[in-house]
């Protein structure tokens, strides 16, 4: 397997403007990673900053409601900024320091990696600048003013479908703008080589955690560790530490939006094909022209076209298993946690809750699911009010 | 050897770029034998794609009105075809790489044989990816142009040794689009690519008045246009064949 690949997946898809810098932030990464005092500064962050590790939370109620396996939450919305997303940027942040950085840049989809981003910035003393499109400023503008307040610069992307893939697409424009005092910080594990190992690598912590936790407390591994995809980072965060446990079953789920018969859903794994995008070949919903394709979804931050490489390369050769979950699922996931735990999931975890509930039921009572909750549901109040038919003020 | 080295035969080249099917196929082909009776000496057809990265925001125009227009590229291939009924003119063909391997490499370089096509730049296959398509190019015999960026630097030796066609150095940093003033010692970058290969290197990213034309055809083998006269083309729709026509007369006209 080439260095820059998994399988036939991967690689280094961007305009030679690009390149020098990919390299430069390939060798620094390689030097700093195993860096003592690197890993001490990001330890420090991630522990009294982050305010990790994270709970593995036994789900009691859940459990005893659905009659079947023992369902675990591994709490990433507790984590400061209220998701997975800071234990990725902190990294980042942090590296982009150490290589000499004044200023880092990033996409954004539903916010969350836009705060995590504009928050690390303020802490480390970076400029920070976050694009994200316009259709998701509207429905995440709690997020947007957020972000503002943390002394970030939003700019609203009004290109294309004016979601995520548009906010890539641009903060890409601006890194080959800028590159010398500027650091693109990825939010998920996507883009060219070396982004999808460099943010699998701060996002594993989530399994290291969760082997560690789940074993103390039961004595054994989980059978099911499910999470939801978009591009597919606190998935390859939870997934990470479980690749060589065979016998955990590694599930994702995708957005399936209004259905994965109609043309209103993200769901790359299960309708995608193989193509090159965004720096990387991997899995992609597009048209029979290559052209990539509108996606659709009720969260903002699985309403992208394409999967990180590693997962299509998990796929490939069967160790994870990709499952579409619609609009309507995962907002009835949403509001069960919610009644059922007092835990209001954010709108993309959800899509892992409503399929621990499609399967609990089936599975035998000393069976094990973790679920990763990766996100906060704060910022989807008012968006799934809107979908039951309520108009609130946020 | 392709056709590309006619284009800059004892002269400096203009290098006039625009998009397939903006604003309509035929209106392509009007503008393409416009700018080869003003003086062009390469045409660069820019195939359309839905997420052009590497493009400022005029030709980002050019594409979504392209993909409005529901062209695809078996429509390329016939404008093609039908350019050559009229004209020698060496093409190269600008594209992101997805929509030629949704085609398949083999059946799209066969056709670009097939049809006449020259050379084909590909903003986001870098050097390290090359092997994707290089292969099935050579067999084809379609030149790969090469880019070099203003942050090559110690990368430039190894594009310009592997360099086919002409050398694409561009001019700035950033995307596609017209600039006022052009910072970069670009001077420096193109005595550093002489050195290394005979392939001829033009500039391109920026360049729209003919002081500028005249400024860089000094110092390389050719200038390359595209944002200007997409800017053209998106003013005048099917009208712009003529304004095209005087843009480059008059561009043509400061390299000489």
């Amino acid at each position: 397997m080439s260095k820059t690949k998994f399988g036939q997946y991967g690689g280094q898809y961007i305009p030679e403007i690009l390149m020098t810098e990919i390299i430069n932030l390939e060798t620094a990464y390689e030097k700093y990673k195993n860096d003592e005092k690197f890993n001490n500064d990001l330890n420090e962050l991630l522990k009294n900053y982050a305010g990790r590790p994270s709970l593995l939370y036994f789900a009691k109620n859940m459990t005893e409601d659905l009659n079947g396996a023992k369902i675990y939450l591994k709490r990433e919305d507790l984590n400061h900024t209220g998701s997975h997303k800071i234990n990725n940027v902190l990294g980042q942040a942090l590296l982009a320091k150490y290589m000499g950085k004044k200023r880092i840049i990033a996409e954004t989809g539903a916010g969350q990696h836009g705060v995590a981003t504009a928050t690390a910035a303020a802490l480390l003393g970076l400029e920070c600048e976050i694009f994200m499109g316009r259709e998701d400023t509207i429905r995440q503008a709690l997020n947007v003013y957020r972000m503002e307040l943390l002394g970030a610069k939003v700019n609203s992307v009004t290109s294309g479908t004016q979601t995520l893939k548009d906010a890539v697409n641009e903060a890409m424009r601006e890194w080959a703008n800028r590159t010398e005092d500027t650091l693109y910080v990825l939010g998920s594990v996507m883009g060219p080589h070396p982004f999808p190992t460099i943010v699998r690598d701060f996002q594993s912590i989530i399994s290291k955690e969760a082997r560690q936790q789940i074993l103390e407390k039961e004595s054994k591994l989980p059978n099911a560790v499910i999470a939801c995809v978009g591009g597919g980072s606190n998935a390859m965060g939870i997934f990470y530490n479980f690749i060589n446990d065979k016998e955990v079953q590694l599930i994702g789920c995708e957005a399936a939006g209004l259905g994965i018969d109609t043309d209103k859903h993200a769901a790359t794994m299960t309708k995608g094909r193989i193509g090159i995008f965004h720096g990387m070949k991997s899995l992609f919903c597009q048209d029979k022209n290559g052209q990539i394709a509108p996606v659709y979804s009720i969260s903002a931050g699985l309403d992208y076209p394409g999967i990180g490489p590693e997962h299509a390369y998990l796929k490939e050769t069967g160790r994870a298993k990709y499952v579409p979950i619609t609009d309507e699922e995962a907002v009835e996931a949403f509001e069960y946690l919610s009644k059922t735990e007092g835990i209001i999931p954010a709108i993309e975890s959800a899509h892992a809750v409503a399929y621990a509930k499609k399967i609990a039921p089936s599975m035998k009572k000393d069976e094990i699911i973790i679920i990763c909750l990766s996100g906060r549901g704060d910022k989807d109040v008012a968006s799934i009010a809107k979908y039951r038919g309520r108009i609130i003020n946020e | 050897m392709s056709n590309i080295h006619k284009a800059f035969e004892n002269k400096k080249a203009f290098i006039g770029f625009l998009t397939a099917g903006d604003p309509d196929i035929e209106t392509t082909k009007e503008c393409i034998i416009a700018m080869e009776e003003a003086g062009a000496d390469l045409i660069e057809i820019g195939i359309p794609f839905s997420d052009p990265i590497a493009e400022g925001i005029v030709i980002q125009g050019a594409n979504i009105r392209a993909l409005e227009s529901e062209t695809c590229l078996d429509d390329v291939f016939k404008l093609v075809k039908s350019v050559r009924t009229k004209t020698n003119i060496p093409i190269v063909f600008l594209t992101y790489i997805n929509p030629i391997f949704n085609y398949g490499y083999e059946n799209f370089f066969k056709t670009c044989k097939e049809a006449g096509v020259d050379g084909i730049i590909i903003p986001d296959l870098p050097y390290e990816e090359k092997e994707e398509i290089k292969h099935t190019a050579e067999k084809y015999e379609i030149d790969i142009i090469s880019l070099i960026a203003p942050t090559s630097h110690e990368r430039i030796l190894k594009i310009a040794k592997d360099a086919k066609g002409f050398v694409y150095i561009v001019s700035s940093m950033g995307v596609t689009g017209m600039r006022k003033e052009i910072t970069t010692d670009v001077e420096s970058i193109v005595k550093l690519v002489k050195e290394i290969t005979k392939v001829p290197a033009a500039i391109g990213f920026g360049i729209n008045t003919p002081e500028q034309a005249k400024h860089f055809s000094q110092i390389s083998d050719g200038v390359i246009v595209g944002s200007a006269i997409v800017k053209i083309i998106e003013k005048y729709g099917k009208d712009a064949p003529e304004y095209v026509y005087n843009y480059v007369k008059e561009m043509k006209n400061a390299i000489i």
